[in-house]
């Protein structure tokens, strides 16, 4: 008999980019590089020779994504179908990744609705009415009705809001269970009603490789004590790269906590991948190669130029935040929670690795308007940090793509502009804390704790909206991997002094001058690669 | 290592009554018919007069407004405290109040209430949010009747970082390292003495400033 294909995994009927133009090398014929400034493109004349690294285009989703959620809820990895292990009475917890991805938020439905119109349906057939949709928020701030409700669909909204659908609360001392600490002493919390549940699914959206498996429950349902085992300076330090969760130090510790959560609790993941579609419609021509732009897609360029350099710089971020990715998904996959990443990570790597030729002396990369921690908010100079230092530097396996000593140039205004609603403890960070020491080590050490149990910041976190009192740390502790490999990092662009200075990082008002200032160090042989994203790409360093 | 202290403001930050609703009940609850209507119509026709004083300085206000339970019987003033904190400050109080305060707590801060309101209004309040300690304005009395005369220095304004200074030097707390929260911009004093300031429920002004100083602003209602 002929095996049929999965349903839940796209199949590969569309060709991808051949990988030597994933990779283009810069000649006297190239077009300018189109980069992300903030809220701004800028164009970029960039040197002969200059590696610009590309996405892959996306994979085509799969044709039908219930279908694929049935499929993978009834064949799921290392676990009983999820309908075999439904009883009437039980009592059922269904966790959801946050609003933190995908970036930029996706058009609806999202998939976390898709996937729960057919769990919900699943377990209502089932008689089972305990049922209660917890937002796996860890310290990020509790999303806003507007967009829980988003996220789920009016329907699902208006059943189980607010009593059966809520943030999870990490500073809710009655809500949090602790299991026994891992063989590393390494605490291991839990939601409450999570793990007094007789069953808990997971839903997923996989957005990058270092989400999902047992980061999901072991950071999403968890609370300070527990992230402090793995969201540290010296874990971070280790850490290269986040991206690689088979090499990841902070991998590992979520690991073992995670492996005490399943010896406990009943979990069974739902886990979905998407493409790197972060750009459709007017703004399509963001994905593409610049050679390879058609007369439209220069028209539509110079259209959005001219339009954000007319707006001041909030209604640029609301033209931005406004327009949704057009994400599909690719695959899902359920089941055991080692099973299940695994399928999810092989998919996660074929959507986002790019092979690459060594590392660069120079790497030059655009900040773009979003980041996980500002979405409907503003991308303040820690985030900033986060998205050059972190995330970017980290958007590797292998090797990083710039060199030990090399040097990073970031494009990006660095204003100095805070959320205070969504940010209050990043302004004490960044204005009382910089100033003093940029240390990781003895940020951790002299300060931490202290936010962390600020009172004023533990309350904006729990009534407000605002990121937990730790998390600017581990903004800070995100890009620690960064800051010790690269020799300098350039800021090309900034409208201030202050905000690279007090990030460390030496500034320049154009790119060209930042390369000219990195060639000083490196050389006028020096070899450059632009790190075209987003849309996401992973560079396989070799 | 020297322990730390949380200093809450009281009228506005964590009820949401003033000085002049706790007179307005003693007032009303006078005794004699002819006493209560005196009083409250007293206050009733001086109320341009008070918002005036206010405007200007709240320490001005609260030492004329006090002037106004001259004569009044101390027993009786602290017997109608706890019907007062039953009938008007408990429904009062805004609903997040409670878990900043234990907030606090497990922070391992020393609750103090530090407030210009007068020290018998305010004590079952304090018993209420099970506060560690008190710092309030306090009536003298002569011959068991109300003077009208607050005894100095008045718990107001510049006054409260003072007192919230030395009550930290008495206990050995880390000024540094305390925390204060008040709605009101006339209590900038007391919220730039500490390490760790706090806007609660903040008028326009204090909002300007808590914006401007990037303190956190809270809203317990």
């Amino acid at each position: 008999m002929r095996k049929l294909n999965p349903l839940n995994v796209a199949p590969l009927t569309r060709p991808t980019r051949e990988s030597e133009e994933l990779v283009v090398t810069i000649d006297r014929q190239s077009a300018p590089r189109v980069l992300f400034s903030g809220e701004d493109l800028i164009l970029a004349d960039l040197p002969i020779g200059t590696r610009v690294i590309y996405p892959r285009p996306p994979i085509q989703g799969v044709p039908n994504p219930r279908a694929a959620i049935r499929y993978a809820i009834n064949h799921p990895e290392g676990a009983d179908p999820l309908h075999a292990q439904l009883k009437p009475g039980m009592k059922v917890t269904v966790a959801l990744d946050d609003i933190s991805l995908p970036l930029p938020p996706m058009r609806t439905p999202d998939i976390r609705q898709l996937v729960l119109e057919v769990v919900l349906e699943l377990l209502a057939d089932s008689g089972i009415d305990d049922v209660h949709l917890i937002i796996a928020n860890s310290l990020h701030r509790r999303m806003t009705e507007a967009e829980m409700k988003r996220m789920v669909g009016a329907r699902i909204f208006e059943a189980f809001h607010p009593d059966r659908y809520y943030n999870h609360d990490a500073e809710d001392k009655d809500g949090i269970v602790e299991f026994e600490r891992t063989a590393h002493g390494e605490v291991v919390a839990v939601n409450r009603r999570a793990a007094e549940s007789d069953l808990l699914i997971y839903v997923n959206l996989n957005l990058v490789p270092m989400d999902g498996g047992h980061k999901s429950v072991g950071v999403g349902l968890s609370n300070y004590a527990s992230l402090r085992a793995h969201h540290n300076a010296g874990t971070l330090r280790k850490t290269q790269s986040y991206m690689d969760p088979a090499r990841s130090h902070m991998h590992k510790s979520t690991d073992r906590i995670g492996r005490v959560i399943d010896q406990h609790l009943n979990v069974f993941h739902i886990e979905t991948v998407i493409n790197n579609r972060m750009f459709d419609g007017p703004v399509d021509f963001l994905g593409k190669n610049e050679d390879s732009y058609s007369e439209l897609d220069r028209l539509k360029l110079e259209g959005l130029r001219f339009t954000l350099k007319k707006l001041p710089r909030a209604a640029k971020r609301k033209v931005f935040m406004n327009v949704p990715a057009g994400y599909s998904m690719i695959g899902c996959f359920a089941g055991a929670t080692e099973a299940c990443h695994q399928r999810t990570l092989e998919l996660c790597f074929r959507q986002y690795a790019v092979p690459v030729e060594g590392p660069s002396d120079i790497v030059i990369a655009g900040i773009p308007y979003i980041s996980p921690y500002n979405v409907n908010s503003i991308l303040n100079p820690l985030l900033v940090q986060c998205m050059g230092l972190g995330y970017l530097f980290n958007l590797h396996r292998g090797q990083p793509l710039v060199k030990k000593g090399g040097t990073l140039i970031l494009t990006h205004p660095c204003p100095d502009e805070f959320d205070p609603e969504h940010h209050p403890s990043y302004i004490e960070f960044f204005h009382r804390l910089l100033p003093e020491t940029r240390d990781a080590m003895v940020l951790e050490h002299k300060y931490e704790q202290a936010f962390a149990e600020d009172p004023s910041y533990i309350h904006l976190y729990r009534k407000g909206h605002a990121y937990h009192g730790a998390h600017p740390f581990y903004m800070w502790y995100w890009g620690e991997a960064g800051r010790q490999h690269v020799g300098q990092t350039i800021v090309a662009g900034a409208e201030n002094n202050h905000v690279p200075e007090l990030l460390g990082w030496g500034h320049t008002a154009s790119l060209d001058e930042a390369i000219d200032q990195a060639r000083g160090i490196h050389g006028r042989n020096a070899s450059i690669s632009v790190f075209h994203c987003p849309p996401i790409l992973i560079a396989d360093v070799v | 290592m020297p322990g730390k202290a949380a200093f809450f403001d009281v009228d506005g930050t964590l009820v949401r009554t003033n000085i002049v609703h706790a007179f307005a009940y003693y007032a009303l609850n006078d005794g004699s018919w002819a006493g209560a209507a005196m009083r409250t119509a007293a206050t009733a026709l001086s109320s341009p007069l008070l918002w005036s004083i206010d405007q200007v300085s709240r320490k001005g206000f609260n030492q004329f407004f006090y002037r106004y339970y001259t004569g009044m019987s101390e027993d009786r003033l602290r017997l109608l405290a706890e019907d007062l904190f039953e009938d008007l400050l408990e429904g009062a109080i805004f609903p997040g109040a409670y878990d900043l305060i234990e907030e606090a707590r497990l922070a391992d801060c020393k609750v103090v209430l530090c407030t210009g309101a007068l020290d018998f209004s305010v004590e079952p309040l304090v018993r209420h949010f099970g506060a560690d300690d008190l710092i309030a304005n306090q009536m003298q009395f002569v011959n068991g009747k109300a003077t009208g005369r607050v005894q100095p220095p008045i718990v107001e304004g510049a006054h409260k970082a003072r007192v919230i200074r030395d009550y930290c030097v008495k206990h050995g707390l880390n000024l540094e390292q305390s925390y204060a929260y008040s709605d009101s911009a006339s209590d900038y004093p007391m919220l730039a003495v500490v390490g760790r300031p706090t806007a609660v429920n903040p008028d326009l002004r204090l909002r300007s400033l808590a914006r401007s100083y990037e303190w956190p602003i809270l809203d317990l209602r």
